[in-house]
């Protein structure tokens, strides 16, 4: 077990939520098909909040602090808070569209002592990349922000989101992130929108496509390994829980609004109201989250996936039950090892449809090493 | 033996965890944890108080060590720092911007 798993693990046992993603805004200056978001402001919380809240985290032992949205340079105060984020010697990971990061902004980032900023690229070409985006020149911007946060020895991650309108364009994205020396992630999956509409799912790759993905060794290394058949779960297994949210990790919305997960919403809270380690104590909501364990799951758990599968109880929960399956991921097993899930045995294939996914970051490629968490 | 005096470097990120601290460097995303001793001192490194006032007043009143053995293991400790980037260390004082102490024991359910 590696030191980081070990610290990890020892914040389980403590009850100690060790990272936090913390959306700031979710206005943003591109308007990207497939985001979830609303970009409409509906009382972002102030500095002064937001400062609140970091030393209350800070307190509550958080180390691992992601900073994002909407877009976090909408913020002007982003430096300041960045500032105070790093006074209280959190990790800070910034996640970004990079359009507004020039060399002054870099140089920033670089001297406040972000850890990594992740960056969001769909194709390699302009016109793809840019049509995704609706934002003219944004491929340029965006290669350009990352040039210069690595002219400041900065660690920068590419995002690549994967849906059907860039689906041929990965390997060039690849290789783009080896000519930035970068690293880069692919995320195979469009999340319903946050007011419930689901028509941007129908943006979704097929289960062809993620066939594709999962037998790619650029993407998956060991392919044999990547797409093996799942070992029988044992008891531990069984009594493991699904994920780190709401056990080691939690959410917070630029409203204070607390949640177990960015694709877990399951109100739990409200900082404005309430501190944060009452929440984190005392939620009804993340208690429930917390007590399942897969053996409690209702379809997945006679599912042969169980101790594989990347389900996502977030997005099952989107579906109607945290205690049930995750369909999307349900699929995503089923192309990676051709083995059919529990979940499709009990449906007819028709409902089996790639409607939600998790956010499923395949680990490639260029440096590993670099996900700290 | 000349003095030294110590600093925390700003580039690193720190917590407490269940009496340990967690420290990354942001530069190269290396990993480390403290144990209560090497804690102790870290938390000190302002860059104004020599490693030997630190090592007499925040080590040899918790710990039991002798001073002598407790200098020499602090100086080895905070070369071994101080080569990982996380700790600046110098003969003479340390001016200039420390990164926070303000590391606090995490409240544990």
């Amino acid at each position: 077990m590696s030191l980081l798993a070990e610290m990890n693990d020892k914040a389980l046992k403590l009850g100690v939520p060790i990272s936090v993603h913390l959306d700031v805004t979710y206005r943003c200056n591109e308007r990207c098909v497939h985001c979830y978001l609303d970009h409409d402001d509906h009382g972002e919380m102030t500095t002064c909040e937001i400062k609140g809240v970091l030393t209350q985290l800070s307190d509550a032992g958080v180390f691992f602090l992601t900073i994002s949205g909407g877009e976090v340079l909408m913020r002007r105060d982003l430096f300041e808070i960045l500032e105070y984020a790093r006074g209280l010697l959190f990790n800070v990971k910034l996640k970004t569209n990079g359009v507004m990061i020039r060399e002054a902004e870099a140089k920033r980032i670089r001297e406040l002592g972000v850890e990594q900023v992740q960056i969001s690229v769909y194709s390699h070409r302009p016109e793809v990349h840019d049509a995704i985006t609706k934002l003219p020149g944004s491929l340029k911007r965006t290669i350009e922000a990352i040039r210069f946060l690595r002219a400041q020895g900065l660690k920068v991650t590419i995002a690549n989101v994967l849906m059907s309108g860039n689906m041929a364009d990965y390997p060039g994205v690849i290789a783009l992130a080896r000519e930035l020396d970068v690293v880069y992630t692919l995320d195979p999956t469009i999340t319903p929108k946050m007011d419930g509409d689901r028509s941007i799912l129908s943006l979704n790759v097929d289960g062809s496509a993620l066939d594709r993905v999962f037998h790619d060794p650029d993407l998956v290394g060991n392919v044999a390994e990547f797409c093996a058949p799942p070992p029988t779960p044992g008891e531990d297994i069984m009594e493991g829980y699904p994920c780190s949210a709401g056990h080691t990790f939690c959410y917070i919305s630029p409203y204070g609004d607390v949640f177990p997960c960015v694709q877990f919403p399951l109100p739990s809270g409200n900082v404005r109201r309430q501190k944060f380690l009452d929440i984190w104590r005392g939620s009804a909501e993340l208690k429930q989250v917390r007590a399942i364990r897969a053996k409690d799951l209702t379809t997945c758990s006679s599912c042969a996936h169980v101790g594989t599968c990347t389900r996502c109880p977030g997005l099952a929960y989107v579906e109607g039950s945290m205690l049930g399956p995750s369909t999307a991921d349900c699929q995503k097993s089923f192309q990676r090892t051709g083995i059919p899930t529990a979940n499709m045995l009990r449906h007819s294939s028709s409902q089996i449809g790639v409607e939600i996914g998790p956010l499923i970051h395949i680990q490639p490629l260029l440096d590993a090493s670099a996900e700290a968490h | 033996m000349s003095e030294k005096y110590i600093m925390r470097s700003s580039a690193i990120a720190a917590r407490m965890l269940g009496g340990e601290m967690m420290i990354m460097s942001v530069k190269d995303s290396t990993f480390f944890t403290l144990d209560p001793v090497a804690t102790a001192i870290w938390q000190a490194a302002d860059g104004r108080t020599a490693l030997s006032e630190i090592v007499a007043t925040k080590i040899c009143p918790e710990f039991d060590v002798s001073l002598e053995t407790a200098v020499r293991d602090a100086e080895q400790f905070a070369e071994e720092l101080a080569s990982r980037g996380i700790l600046r260390i110098s003969d003479l004082p340390i001016s200039g911007s420390e990164q926070s102490a303000s590391v606090r024991p995490t409240e544990v359910q």
